[in-house]
């Protein structure tokens, strides 16, 4: 199997000088070149290929997206999908959608900020400190919370939504920011990966030493431990800000008001403004809309993602 | 990641501390917990708490709110419409579950093996639909379902064909599978391609020694060293069939007949709560779903568990 898969490779590989050429990938660039064994195989380009049709349904729907996000109503209509029409609208679609109906965009755009801000911030706060407390120290009921909390990962959000509404509209929360921040503040799986983390990052020796050392309890968490959580940390808040930034269902139930709506509700109001007979059909604001949506959230975890990736894979060391 | 392998050594055996130290112990964990288990409270327990006080009582027009045990429970379980939803998120479950983690699983594999130019790349392309919300992934898609100027369209233009309708009644369940593997797959990818990256090397040299191919390397030694990360993958993918409410809330615009407000239980509940005011039917209907998902992944857990 390997040598049949290997000799495909080099047969079909155009000459022997393409195989120094594939260390241009980031991260066997750094590794002197070593011998092709069963550990460090040559590359196969049928795998490739057959790999590469995922990436390509991937890929697909995001290229369609930035396509047609040049394109004005009439080119949507008149030209094909996956290729540009005759003149670009692109700047003109950005602006159009960042000053459609008084700039709302950019009100949605500042709560959805908003929303993540307070929400995805404050979940890795309190998932930190919670998970830190499970992994390192031995309290009364500690068992307890964390049987409670990985059992609520099974219920359904929405078996939760009707009530909490609710209980929020009798505390008059709904329609304010604060309907949709409280709920976002918990992250059961930030605290489970934050648990695992921790309990492998941050050696509970170091922790006695700044104790003997005469440091208290958080003094210890801020100088010793914290710095040593900080890839979980990032990890747990990159899927918070993706969870709050693309959140729907919470904010359709409790926000009724445009005004306080996160951008996910606002595109749905476009879209559905523009099913309805009599509205401003508005295909051209919800695709450009959609696409400045997409745009920071994907920058950031492009940016981040040497963190995020080795917190993850640290999580998952022991399940 | 080398901060986690240098630390990666156990805890030191329990050592038996003085009584002040457990004191502070207890003081400085339930200082750092209380916060998160404070807030849980307000958002977890007091909601299941308040659903199931909810659903002991029945708003009539003429009367008032009245206890009714649990007659809210009887009517739930003999609901046609809520069972329809049920079977349709059940048939959902069963293929496009498989089938997204299936793909999940060979890309990880794939980017794992080292075989593939450009891994890097994949791994990173492949994860990006995660990042996209829900609501624009299912605007892309459902524009690209439309036979008027989406993909589908297109095609019928460009070749003088007519593709069957993805967004026609019998075609849209499985249009919205293919919505929610191809914003899922990249995720559960990550997730697998994690757990394989921390199975000791040592453990694919030992087998090669052994004789083992490739292919049975992956079949006996990795898939295996995995197995937590694909429960984990299913339970949380069984969790997410039952609560699909997302893709098909938002295609219900562009395709009002394919998609009934009873299409899927999470859809019927809100439904029932919002546009019905049925808020008692609707938190019983929800807590039956709760207990029903509930079951379904412990049971997957405990199996997936037990052979290993």
């Amino acid at each position: 199997m390997t040598t049949s898969l290997a000799t495909t490779a080099s047969t079909t590989s155009p000459a022997p000088a393409a195989a120094p050429a594939v260390p241009a990938a980031p991260a066997a660039g750094r590794r002197k070149r070593r011998p092709h064994t069963p550990l460090n195989p040559r590359p196969s380009i049928p795998l490739t290929v057959v790999t590469g049709l995922v990436l390509v349904y991937t890929l697909l729907p995001l290229a369609w997206l930035l396509v047609n996000a040049t394109k004005d109503q009439n080119g949507l209509l008149d030209s094909f999908g996956l290729w540009f029409a005759e003149d670009t609208h692109f700047w003109d679609n950005i602006t159009r959608t960042l000053t459609y109906d008084d700039g709302v965009f950019v009100r949605w755009l500042l709560n959805t900020l908003l929303y993540v801000a307070a929400g995805a911030g404050g979940a890795t706060v309190l998932a930190v400190l919670g998970g830190y407390a499970l992994a390192k120290y031995e309290f009364p009921g500690r068992r307890a919370v964390f049987a409670v909390v990985l059992g609520a990962v099974a219920v359904p959000g929405t078996a939760l939504a009707v009530p909490t509404f609710l209980m929020f509209s009798n505390m008059g929360l709904t329609n304010t920011p604060w309907a949709v921040i409280i709920p976002s503040l918990i992250s059961p799986f930030g605290l489970y990966l934050m648990w695992v983390f921790a309990a492998e990052a941050v050696p509970t020796e170091l922790l006695e030493a700044a104790r003997i050392d005469g440091a208290g309890e958080l003094r210890t968490f801020f100088t010793i431990a914290l710095p040593l959580l900080m890839p979980g940390t990032v990890t747990v808040l990159l899927f918070s800000m993706v969870a709050t930034w693309n959140n729907y269902f919470l904010p359709l139930i409790m926000i009724k008001d445009p005004d306080w709506y996160p951008l996910t509700l606002g595109l749905n109001a476009w879209n559905a403004q523009a099913q309805t007979a009599g509205g401003e059909a508005v295909f051209d604001l919800i695709i450009t809309g959609s696409l400045l949506t997409i745009v920071p959230i994907v920058a950031v975890f492009l940016l981040l993602q040497r963190f995020w990736q080795s917190g993850l894979a640290a999580g998952s060391v022991k399940e | 990641m080398t901060l986690l392998s240098t630390s990666a050594q156990a805890a030191p055996p329990p050592r038996r501390r003085a009584r002040s130290r457990l004191r502070t112990e207890a003081w400085a964990g339930w200082g750092f917990a209380g916060p998160f288990v404070a807030v849980f409270g307000l958002v977890f327990l007091a909601p299941i708490g308040y659903a199931l006080y909810l659903s002991l009582f029945k708003d009539r027009l003429i009367g008032g709110t009245s206890f009714v045990g649990l007659d809210n429970y009887g009517e739930a379980l003999t609901d046609p419409r809520f069972w329809d939803g049920l079977a349709r998120v059940g048939l959902f479950l069963l293929v496009q579950v498989p089938v997204m983690l299936g793909i999940a699983l060979l890309v990880a594999l794939a980017i794992d093996s080292g075989r593939l130019y450009g891994k890097s790349f994949f791994r990173v392309a492949v994860f990006l639909p995660y990042a996209v919300p829900a609501v624009v992934a299912s605007l892309i898609w459902g524009f690209i379902y439309g036979t008027r100027f989406g993909l589908v369209g297109n095609i019928n233009d460009a070749f003088g064909v007519t593709l069957p309708d993805p967004l026609s009644p019998s075609l849209v369940l499985a249009s919205i599978g293919n919505i929610v593997t191809w914003e899922f797959v990249g995720y559960n990818m990550l997730i697998f391609y994690s757990a394989l990256k921390v199975v000791p090397r040592s453990l694919y040299e030992a087998a090669a020694i052994d004789g083992a191919g490739e292919w049975r390397i992956v079949t006996s030694v990795k898939l295996p060293a995995i197995r937590s990360a694909l429960v984990i993958a299913t339970i949380f993918s069984i969790i997410g069939s039952f609560q699909l409410f997302n893709e098909p809330s938002i295609l219900q615009k562009l395709a009002p007949n394919a998609i009934t407000s009873d299409f899927t239980p999470n859809l019927y509940t809100y439904s029932l709560s919002f546009a019905g005011q049925q808020h008692n039917y609707a938190a019983t209907v929800a807590i039956v779903m709760g207990v029903i998902t509930a079951i379904i992944a412990y049971t997957v857990q405990l199996r997936g568990m037990r052979k290993g």
